[in-house]
């Protein structure tokens, strides 16, 4: 199937419009204990989680910004607005949702994409989670698949149970700012041997200029199930910045696979400072494939704890740094458990004065002897002006293991460009197609409609740099 | 008038005052084969790809007129879809798209002709059948093509998969720069017979060469040969026999005294 270009703006960021704002709930801009207070009160929250809110923003408190990465001093957290509820409720049929808003998810084909391939849709707008779906058949079977503050009030021991056990607070500046401020989110469990073939998706949208969106996703894949669940992202262009600071915890038990595929598209005024993490335990596998198009910063490592022995972990990254952008991405593999397998492949591609770092980290423990890992990490630059570095932290305390790094910088050639052209296709399909072909090991991996429009992203952001 | 007219062509590296080309002049027509053979570094590539257009040099006097149209005018794309076609010696490798995806783009591209002309695209069956022809005519295996172009091809499939991409792109004037280097005599005879096929009332032919090899399967019309960015003598088949026993040291002084 070829892409669809015909309706295409040269180069311009698609989803940069925005709706009126006529929210339900709009806390004022910057953040304190009663703000946390207010969140939590009109989540109707257990006490817990207020503790746990107040206790987290301690922590955010105390920490230094981090700067080890990309330049976050542009960030000011006294002027974001850290709660906003568009709707009165959560919407289980696109009828009840608000005309403006079902609108925005129209023109963003989610709607559509549910009725063709998918098993669920979340659409979360801002703050909250204003549509939810799940296929009743797969209700049936014992599948959750619904907002993380619905299944807090509703599963509240096994939400308990897993809630921040993967990612504690502590972690991170920004860990410690979503646990503080989190809303919204996917909550996920498949019982055991349960296998859903068809994917999940949750779409997040920013509307509202400096907008901070919090959501925190828990997802839990019991003994021998299987789920892939898909994220997409997209905010309006402002002058100013908004901020998304999303939680993603995963647990794959024995003998489960889950693959979770983000293809974020943020506009080019949206701080993105995402953690996630996955345990593998025995011979389960978890697979990130993570597609970094848009945003002005991010930060993202996907990670995965290989817990159990034979547990495999697989992160595919690939990111596009463009003008005023910088994609500080990669990927995170521990090795705890002996015969673990890890491969981490990442792609990036910087141009118009765009910067992208390969970020990872590769740890074996001393106890996971016979692991295997691979690391691949290639950067395409497409024109002088633009960066690529790579930062591979590789530490390795076992014996008997099969470790593999290999790097590549690759210039997109004058030379090859002009082999491309010889045969009949313009400047742009030429240079278009070298990229494409580039990040071919990503895009096979993702389902037909996906690959579909990340390679139109591309050939979107490709056109609007030659000729 | 001929097809292809290369008129006293002067041609540097961009940016220098390197001349490669000192006033070439040469004529075909489609239904012909030409050959250029000269020594190394007597300038044949560079003939090849000034006339394809590579950004590598600048024409800085004469002028190429293709059917009556100047292609120095022409960026290389536009210059493909005119009709012309260079089978390149060292082919590009483009990992990650595979050759039935780039050659299909490619038909496409020219079905669709000139900046303004109507998007035509070929139906895969039908490209199918086409491609599978010309793999076979070759002797090229199928799975082949879902490989990615040129990623990991020894030499010489390389070569087959530049006549495979003529064939399906049916120019009116190939260039074929060097293209028996790197082919064992077994590969040499499936491309010459592939070359033959080809070439008739509709297709013309320039083979650039520095032996005399391949020109024992294609027969030329005209040779040509260039010594120091000049064609100094031309003539029918025996010259390549001529070369081949005296060798272009002769020549060479034969064109100095």
């Amino acid at each position: 199937m070829a892409p669809e270009t015909a309706d295409v703006d040269l180069g311009e960021y698609k989803w940069g419009f925005h709706d009126e704002e006529n929210p339900v709930i709009k806390i004022e801009r910057g953040l304190n204990e009663d703000v946390i207070r207010q969140i939590s009160a009109h989540k109707g929250e257990p006490k817990w989680m207020l503790d746990f809110r107040l206790d987290a923003y301690e922590i955010f408190l105390s920490k230094p910004m981090p700067n080890w990465g990309a330049d976050l001093s542009g960030i000011d957290f006294d002027n974001i607005f850290y709660y906003l509820k568009p709707a009165e409720s959560n919407a289980r049929s696109w009828d009840d949702v608000p005309e403006t808003i079902k609108n925005t998810f129209e023109r963003l084909g989610i709607p559509e994409a549910e009725r063709k391939f998918l098993a669920g849709v979340g659409a979360q707008y801002e703050s909250e989670v204003i549509y939810h779906s799940l296929k009743k058949e797969l209700e049936d079977q014992g599948i959750l698949f619904l907002d993380t503050g619905q299944a807090l009030l509703e599963h509240e021991d096994l939400f308990r149970e897993h809630f921040a056990s993967i990612i504690p607070s502590a972690d991170n500046k920004f860990s410690a700012l979503n646990s503080a401020v989190w809303s919204g989110g996917s909550f996920i469990y498949v019982p055991p041997g349960v296998r859903i073939e068809q994917p999940l998706q949750a779409y997040f949208r920013i509307n509202a200029e400096n907008m901070g969106q919090f959501e925190r996703t828990l997802i839990i894949v019991d003994e021998g199930a299987y789920v892939h669940y898909v994220e997409g992202c997209t905010a309006p262009t402002y002058s100013s910045d908004s901020l998304h600071s999303a939680v993603v915890e995963i647990l794959v038990k024995k003998g489960g696979r889950c693959r979770y595929t983000t293809i974020q598209n943020w506009s080019n005024n949206v701080y993105n400072l995402v953690t996630k993490r996955a345990v593998a335990e025995e011979d389960a596998t978890m697979e990130w494939v993570d597609g970094n198009l848009g945003s002005k910063v991010t930060m993202k490592y996907p990670a995965v704890i290989l817990k159990g022995e034979r547990a495999h972990g697989e992160i595919l990254s690939i990111a596009f740094a463009g003008e005023g952008q910088h994609q500080d991405a990669g990927g995170k593999v521990t090795h705890v458990a002996p015969n673990t397998t890890s491969v981490i492949t990442s792609k990036s591609i910087s141009k118009d004065g765009g910067r992208s770092s390969y970020r990872g980290l590769l740890r074996v423990n001393k106890d996971a002897e016979g692991s295997k890992s691979k690391v691949v990490c290639d950067a395409l630059i497409i024109d002088p002006e633009s960066r690529t570095d790579t930062y591979p932290y590789i530490n390795i305390m076992a014996d008997q293991v099969d470790i593999g790094h290999e790097a590549t910088v690759s210039k997109l050639g004058e030379e090859q460009i002009y082999y491309l052209m010889s045969r009949g296709l313009s400047e742009a399909e030429a240079s278009a197609l070298i990229v494409a072909g580039f990040v071919e090991p990503i895009t096979k991996e993702l389902p037909l409609e996906y690959a579909v429009e990340l390679n139109r992203l591309i050939q979107l952001q490709m056109e609007g740099s030659v000729g | 008038m001929p097809d292809l007219v290369i008129r006293n062509l002067h041609a540097n590296i961009t940016g220098t005052d390197t001349e490669l080309l000192k006033g070439i002049d040469l004529q075909m027509s489609k239904g012909e084969i030409h050959a250029i053979m000269g020594p190394n570094g007597s300038g044949k590539s560079t003939l090849s790809h000034v006339l394809m257009g590579h950004p590598g040099y600048e024409v800085t006097e004469g002028e190429v007129l293709f059917e009556g149209q100047n292609l120095l005018d022409l960026a290389a794309d536009q210059r493909s879809r005119a009709g012309l076609f260079l089978s390149f010696q060292y082919p590009f490798a483009v990992p990650g798209v595979t050759v039935a995806n780039f050659i299909r783009m490619a038909v496409n591209a020219h079905r669709k002709g000139g900046p303004d002309g109507v998007d035509n695209p070929v139906r895969i069956p039908e490209f199918r059948k086409q491609i599978q022809e010309a793999m076979e005519l070759l002797e090229i295996d199928k799975s082949m093509a879902s490989r990615s172009l040129n990623d990991g091809f020894s030499g010489g499939e390389k070569k087959r998969f530049e006549i495979l991409q003529m064939a399906m792109l049916q120019p009116k004037i190939a260039i074929l720069d060097e293209t028996d280097s790197g082919l064992d005599i077994d590969a040499l005879r499936i491309v010459s017979d592939g070359i033959n096929r080809l070439v008739g009332p509709n297709m013309g032919t320039l083979i650039i060469t520095h032996y005399q090899r391949i020109l024992d399967y294609v027969k030329p019309d005209q040779i040509h040969v260039l010594m120091d960015g000049r064609i100094v003598r031309s003539g029918g088949a025996e010259l390549a026999h001529e070369l081949e026993t005296s060798g272009y040291a002769d020549i060479a002084k034969e064109v100095v005294s």
